[in-house]
């Protein structure tokens, strides 16, 4: 609401401003600026193309709004007039406003307008002209995000006013960024001194843009011929690539490093509510990614709930997804699994049956239909650390996740009486008995602890991928291989186990392929439990052996 | 236990034939009566799974068939009789096509069927439908090499989509360099297996193609992603082109944007994502990304309108979307009915024949017709997508293009043909060089 009444304001300010200077401004450009607009609504994407270098030469005070409302696909025309309106989508419809006069002309209904579509090739030239605009902000970020922007599409068309910008800048990130798009530009100089600045002026851009850019100018024709005809040029280009390269081999292993431990997190979430119920308890629980389906789903419930607080909904998502899937896991416990204990195979067709049943059950409540889980802006995007590395926050964030469920999840087995209870249960269970504890509540208890982390895991997974009713089955088999392989019984080795199989598969999978590498990781992790059948941390005493 | 069945087995082997002949004559005296008791009505089939991973797809042509016939009954029916759908549910198990497809021809005598959707299910589904001459009405964009005589493809061959795509991309876009990427199945495999020959034979070097294939659900896209990062930084402008399994393309998309790669950088065009994949996401990621179709719900004409309109009124949900299989089933099914209404009756042997060179209006203007080898002229539209999970469409052919069962860019194929109505050739893998029928099995 806020956003809307600056917004409002701004336009007003704006207003304000061009019909003071309006007088100023020449009859003729005012009557160019109209026309230009007034033919974007039918023209061809081609006929736009020129239309938006038309619009943007008039440097009348609207156009940068008129191209970011344009490029957001915000821009539309009254069917039956062709008047030109910027649409805001509030709850009531589409709240439409003229773009020649900033006039508001109140909520209009969907289908009497039509929007002016905008391709790829358009939305590029929109975020060139948007960038420049930008150089003159009076925020650092907004001009250096704007440099940063000019280097993806350098046009020579840009580089007075990015001369104009570099006198006036004083901030060195901002300086150095756009000395590199300016560098950029010159690439494609016919002057090959000018070029040779320009290679030079690249030195030190650890960035992959540039990269490109020195590739393509040494790039070769079908002759053997190439791109770039002066030697000195090409030689200092090609001295600036190979150092770009042995920099980005090291990147490289870094950023594999990064995605291997993000995949074992991924795989440490969805494990860890099976290193309870099958590790501790024992129970071979083929419903365990159902619980993990479960958490996802209420996340997607949860933001059904606040869909004006999708930032805070994920928060609000890990008890509610803990208690929802915590739930399912002690009804089921009570009603089926207690029946079942130490009869392996009953128990492992019965969970079986049970995770089919659940997933029908939220086929008939939610439609068979993939669910929409929004993800929250602070989880979107990357962290660049440089132009060669940048590290996604969704992934960092679920890094964070995971190592901070397994570090609870160990204090509350370690510390509290709660988790002494449920260590002499699965240890001893008479002996546990007769000492006064009752072994039955503290079964539903522990199950409903395992399947509560399977759902917590599914909030974090909703973010990853698609949250449907077959999205726990691609989790269970990774699950127990997990567990499994770190050694039944010990979250520790859970831990171990996720991370070393996340970064093995992850280093694999550039030489091989990913379905490769998934088959190596079955092979390796078969063999591995060959030589050691209880895997990586086996649990020593004597009550191992029952 | 063996002793024991080796003892009986003379014994129980006989007497279980003699109950076995028994039951089936009953079987077959009801069903007789059941047929007399049947015989004012037309029995659609529908073959579509209502459970399992398919599910999210194929339910909604289910509901499309329904739809479509209801709206015929309004209108009296065909022959004036009404017709009368029987649904079965074929649960996203492939060998239980087969079954259902038996139950269906045999057990319902149902005149036609309407399903499948993958091509695994089609060819479990195929052998029934040759041996019990039933007729199956496909409605999904597949990789074509194939053209039964019993099965009518009203969704893109290969021709009508990927090779056009590819199309735009090389002289609109000016893409030089190309990532193949699939999962790992038969319909990306044989559409990677075409794209590369394809563009090998337009001048693109092997080291521009990098192919690239994941398992089924694969959600973890960083390294691929990374990989075509790198790949697209070789100076020359890449594309994705993606027969990666519907929704598993959502994913990727995600990690695409987060990795802070745009559609304007390395645009995606994909096969197999549409409005309805589309329809359960948060599609800002994907804006620019493109899809190669023969239908967009965004499509402006009037047919499309009132097809929109009649959906929202029948599945009570205006916000239901439309999407490319949709208008394939409603292709097939008028074509179907113009056939029998043509033929006089809904007998298979002369439904097919009078199926040939009937014309049905598509959806965004323009006419499909069926072809000699049962696949129908489609015009082909890209779209990009946008914020609101519709299409823009950016290109189309000028006019529609024939659906070509036999691909002309692999080297076995190229020598096929299918015609089904020539006398001289009747089948649907004719080799062009020796001139007979056994050119390949399909």
């Amino acid at each position: 609401m806020s956003g809307s009444l600056r917004a409002l304001f701004v336009s007003f300010l704006a207003l304000f401003i061009f019909s003071s200077s309006l007088s100023v401004n020449s009859f003729a450009q005012e009557l160019g600026f109209s026309e230009h607009i007034a033919r974007l609504a039918k023209s061809k994407l081609r006929e736009k193309a020129e239309l938006i270098d038309l619009i943007a030469e008039t440097k009348d005070p609207r156009v940068p709004d008129l191209f970011e409302d344009l490029l957001d696909g915000d821009l539309y025309y009254i069917k039956k007039t062709g008047q030109i309106v910027a649409i805001e989508k509030v709850e009531s419809g589409y709240q439409a406003s003229d773009v020649l006069s900033l006039k508001s002309l109140g909520v209009v209904g969907k289908r009497s307008v039509k929007k002016i579509g905008v391709n790829n090739a358009l939305r590029r030239q929109l975020r060139s002209y948007i960038a420049t605009f930008n150089l003159s902000s009076d925020e650092a970020n907004v001009r250096l995000e704007a440099a940063k922007a000019l280097l993806k599409a350098p046009e020579a068309s840009f580089l007075p006013i990015l001369d104009t910008a570099l006198v006036a800048e004083a901030d060195a990130d901002v300086r150095s960024a756009m000395v590199i798009a300016r560098s950029a530009i010159l690439l494609a100089s016919d002057d090959a001194e000018q070029r040779l600045v320009a290679v030079n002026g690249l030195r030190g851009a650890t960035d992959k843009k540039v990269m490109t850019l020195l590739e393509q100018l040494l790039l070769e024709d079908g002759a053997g011929n190439s791109a770039e005809p002066d030697e000195r040029v090409r030689q200092a280009a090609e001295e600036v690539l190979s150092s770009l390269h042995t920099q980005a081999r090291v990147y490289k292993v870094m950023e594999d490093l990064f995605f291997g431990i993000s995949l074992g997190s991924v795989l440490l979430l969805a494990a860890i509510g099976l290193a309870i119920t099958f590790g501790v308890m024992g129970v071979i629980n083929m419903a365990h990614g159902e619980m993990i389906m479960l958490g996802a789903y209420t996340t997607y419930v949860v933001q059904l709930l606040m869909p004006n607080n999708i930032g805070l909904s994920l928060v609000v998502a890990v008890p509610a997804a803990f208690l929802v899937s915590g739930l399912f896991g002690v009804i089921i416990e009570r009603s089926v699994i207690r029946f079942l204990y130490g009869r392996p195979l009953e128990t492992l067709l019965a969970t079986f049956g049970i995770s089919l049943m659940l997933q029908q059950l939220v086929r008939s409540v939610f439609t068979p239909l993939n669910r929409s889980v929004i993800t929250p802006e602070w989880m979107s995007g990357s962290w660049e650390v440089n132009g060669m590395l940048s590290l996604t926050y969704n992934r960092l964030y679920i890094i964070f996740f995971a190592l901070a469920v397994l570090f609870l999840l160990i204090q509350l087995l370690k510390r509290t009486f709660f988790g002494l209870q449920m260590r002499a249960v699965t240890q001893n269970r008479a002996m546990a008995s007769s000492m006064g504890i009752r072994t039955g509540w503290v079964d539903a208890m522990t199950f409903g602890l395992g399947s509560g982390v399977a759902g917590i895991a599914g909030v974090a997974l909703s973010q990853l991928t698609n949250v449907g009713p077959n999205m726990g089955q691609a989790y269970i088999i990774d699950s127990f291989m997990v567990v499994v392989f770190g050694g039944v019984g010990n979250l520790l080795g859970t831990f171990v186990g996720a991370m070393s199989l996340g970064i093995v598969n992850k280093f694999a999978e550039p030489m091989i392929g990913a379905v490769l590498a998934k088959i190596l990781i079955l092979v390796f992790v078969i063999l591995f439990i060959q030589r050691r059948p209880r895997g990586l941390f086996a649990l020593k005493g004597r009550f191992v052996e029952d | 236990m063996k002793r024991d069945s080796d003892k009986l087995s003379p014994f129980t082997s006989r007497s279980w034939l003699k109950k076995a002949g028994m039951a089936a004559g009953v079987a077959a005296l009801t069903l007789s009566a059941s047929i007399a008791q049947a015989a004012d009505t037309i029995k659609v089939g529908v073959l579509h799974s209502l459970s399992g991973t398919m599910a999210i797809s194929e339910t909604t042509l289910k509901d499309t068939v329904l739809m479509l016939i209801e709206d015929q009954n309004k209108k009296g029916g065909l022959l004036g009789k009404q017709l009368e759908p029987v649904v079965v549910d074929p649960a996203s198990n492939w060998p239980l096509f087969a079954e259902k497809t038996k139950e269906l021809l045999g057990k319902e005598k149902v005149d036609v069927i309407f399903g499948c959707w993958t091509s695994v299910s089609r060819k479990s589904a195929l052998p029934v439908l040759e041996e019990m001459n039933g007729l199956l009405f496909y409605p999904v964009q597949y990789e074509g090499e194939e053209s039964s005589k019993n099965v009518f493809y009203t969704g893109a061959a290969p021709n009508q989509q990927a090779i056009p795509a590819v199309d735009y991309l090389m002289e609109e876009v000016g893409v030089k360099r190309w990532v193949l990427a699939g999962t790992d199945y038969v319909y990306p495999r044989t559409t990677n297996k075409i794209l590369e020959s394809y563009l090998k034979g337009k001048g693109v070097a092997a080291e521009d193609i990098m192919i690239s294939y994941t398992p089924f659900g694969h959600s973890d896209w960083q390294t691929i992603v990374s990989d075509v990062k790198k790949f697209g930084s070789a100076g020359k402008k890449t594309a994705v082109v993606s027969t990666i399994n519907g929704d598993a393309n959502v994913p990727f998309y995600k990690e695409l944007a987060n990795q802070g790669v745009s559609a304007e950088d390395i645009p995606v065009v994909a096969f197999s994502v549409g409005e309805e994949e589309l329809s359960g996401f948060d599609t800002t990621p994907l804006v620019g990304h493109l899809a190669a179709w023969n239908y967009f719900m965004s499509a402006d004409a009037e047919a499309n309108d009132d097809f929109i309109t009649q959906w929202h009124t029948f599945i009570k949900d205006e916000d239901r979307v439309t999407n490319d299989p949709m208008e394939a089933t409603y292709i097939g099914f008028k074509m179907w009915a113009k056939a029998v209404e043509k033929a006089g009756t809904t007998e298979v042997d002369k439904v097919r024949p009078a199926m040939y060179g009937i014309t049905v209006d598509n959806l965004t203007g323009g006419t499909a017709k069926m072809l000699p080898n049962h696949h129908l002229t489609k015009p082909v539209l890209i779209g990009e997508i946008q914020e609101d999970g519709q299409f823009e469409t950016v290109w189309q052919t000028e006019s529609e293009v024939p659906g070509d069962a036999w691909t002309d860019f692999l080297p076995e194929s190229a020598k096929l043909i299918s015609d089904w109505q020539d006398p001289k050739i009747m089948c649907g893998n004719y080799n062009t060089e020796t001139k007979t029928c056994s050119g390949q099995n399909y």
